[in-house]
């Protein structure tokens, strides 16, 4: 992602204690991300499917870790082929790596960047989760986020940030991810919702969220990470654009919120919660692509452009008639882009790049490439997740029968209640192998009713 | 002996509670209940999609009586329980053949 941070001296930057130090903690924050995406969208679920909500993003943890080291990072991040993708032997299983080996040009281990491009990948996936709320297959949607982040996640994020990647090498500007995670992820769940279809009784049916507050804790914690997401992103801190993209990044934010919130004012005549966390997260989306290339005034106004689309953007649904359930496609993809291409606006030319935007006198032409990372990014991973999302429904079937979604998908699927309010308990003692009777034999044993 | 209902807005309970101790209820149950009539719901709004709300949150209290307490134990939550505005719940009383303490087994109006 981030160039070559120059050095005074004539001989290769050595490894900074610092920079490995700020990255490792940035890496931290930036996995915090996806437990707090997990309650965001947890919240914003009705109760019969919370704890499935929490689980879509939980499992990438999981999964996206083991691929990521086994191979996600060769993908992403080896020997350019083609420049659509990587290829390095010796970065599968991160094996074939030095513990002190730098990257020339960089001041932190290569083991260093991979942990922290780890937690973008786990990330990426989880995102997609809000679009497809209470009715996808554990197992069928565990399958579609190893498929997922192997086709389009890993090759996407060497278009944009791999040495050699054709998007990184034409100059397209996504600091942080608006493509490679936002765009990404929002076009991907508008390929799979148009497969899977809407939830029963949608637009029919209250569908309202189960806790603000649980939506709020995940928003602030979101806003909290997103600080490793962007500002670690530069991946050091030798030139100060980290810190340039810390302020921006905070103050995008605000902006959002506040336009979000005076829409809704305006429009809906109430300040919602759910609105100040909306809002808050399309400005941290909006900013993440261009915080690193446009001044904190520039951030504030990309910030609000982004409040106020979004809050318009998500009442789309109802009126097209796809169920995009918790808005990533009117958040997440909306957002992406607009703050992909505002780049080309408000690039001033002096931060991360010289590249200028068309509000700095640098014309179209930065304008012109974002538009076509954008347009690529977007048009990838729509088709491919819409081909995945069919194949996985046409062998295994992506969704659970209508019966098990209206009674709630966490008993089906993960055998548990998100919450127990009643005094009464009932049910039986717990079954354990000491007190069970023994079983006749392992067939006998395949199905429980719950 | 009577069964009275009361189904009233929740932020009168204490009142209610106080009244009825005033006037010599040993016990009471209440739960939780929700439930329309002449008070219409409210709006709320998610990301600007509309939701009327038309169940409205309300408790129901039930008290055993003596068949000659009933009118005026009646009239004593209707008291307690009224704001003056559209919402304020309704009470009723049904019959009750019979009551048991669970603990002694006494029956009847010895069980209240």
């Amino acid at each position: 992602m981030a160039p070559a941070v120059t050095t005074l001296a004539a001989d290769a930057p050595a490894l900074s204690a610092a920079n490995t130090g700020f990255m490792l903690i940035c890496s931290a924050l930036v996995m915090l991300m996806t437990p707090a995406l997990a309650f965001f969208y947890g919240g914003m679920v009705r109760v019969k499917s919370t704890l499935n909500m929490l689980m879509m993003s939980f499992i990438s943890l999981g999964i996206v870790t083991v691929l990521w080291v086994l191979y996600g990072f060769g993908i992403a991040f080896g020997t350019d082929i083609g420049s659509v993708i990587g290829w390095s032997p010796e970065y599968l299983g991160l094996s074939g790596i030095g513990v002190t080996e730098l990257w020339d040009g960089y001041t932190i281990p290569v083991y260093v960047f991979a942990v922290f491009q780890l937690m973008f990948a786990v990330l990426t996936p989880a995102l997609i989760s809000g679009a497809l709320a209470d009715r996808v297959k554990f197992t069928a949607w565990a399958l579609f986020v190893a498929l997922w982040a192997t086709v389009v996640y890993f090759p996407v994020a060497h278009w944009v940030w791999g040495a050699g990647g054709w998007l990184f090498e034409m100059g397209v500007i996504d600091f942080a991810g608006g493509t490679a995670v936002h765009i990404n992820a929002g076009a991907a769940a508008l390929g799979v919702i148009l497969v899977i279809g809407k939830r029963v009784g949608f637009k029919k049916d209250p569908m309202r969220p189960h806790s603000l507050p649980l939506v709020m804790l995940g928003a602030g914690l979101l806003w909290f990470g997103w600080f490793g997401f962007n500002a670690g992103s530069w991946l050091g801190n030798d030139d100060g654009v980290g810190a340039v993209m810390f302020v921006n990044t905070q103050v995008a934010t605000a902006a959002a919120m506040l336009a979000w919130l005076a829409y809704e004012k305006l429009r809906h005549g109430a300040f919602t919660t759910l609105g100040a966390a909306s809002g808050a997260v399309a400005g941290l989306v909006a900013i993440t692509p261009a915080g690193g290339s446009c001044s904190p005034l520039g951030a504030i106004a990309i910030g609000a452009v982004a409040g106020l689309v979004c809050a318009m953007a998500v009442g789309l649904k109802y009126k097209l008639g796809y169920d995009d359930s918790l808005d990533v496609i009117g958040v997440h993809l909306v957002g992406g882009v607009i703050g992909s291409l505002l780049v080309g606006f408000f690039a001033t030319g002096g931060v991360q790049s010289d590249a200028k935007g068309l509000f700095y006198g640098g014309g179209f032409e930065q304008l012109g490439k974002q538009a076509v990372g954008v347009l690529a990014v977007l048009a990838y991973s729509l088709i491919v997740s819409a081909v995945l999302a069919l194949v996985i429904d046409r062998t295994m079937g992506m969704r659970v029968s209508e019966d098990d979604e209206v009674s709630g998908i966490d008993q089906v699927e993960h055998a548990e209640t998100a919450y127990d309010f009643s005094g009464a308990g009932g049910g039986t003692a717990p079954r354990t192998t000491a007190t069970a009777a023994p079983a006749p034999a392992v067939t006998q044993n395949k199905k429980v009713d719950a | 002996m009577k069964l009275i209902t009361a189904v009233v807005k929740p932020h009168r309970l204490d009142e209610i509670k106080e009244a009825l101790q005033a006037f010599g209820v040993h016990g009471l149950t209440v739960t939780e209940a929700s439930g329309y009539g002449r008070q219409r719901g409210h709006t709320e709004v998610y990301r600007g999609a509309e939701y009327t709300v038309d169940l409205v949150p309300k408790i129901r209290i039930e008290v055993l009586v003596e068949d000659e307490d009933a009118e005026q134990l009646i009239e004593v939550v209707v008291k307690a329980a009224r704001t003056g505005k559209i919402g304020d719940g309704k009470v009723w009383s049904v019959p009750v053949d019979t009551a048991v303490r669970v603990r002694t087994g006494e029956r009847g109006p010895d069980a209240l």
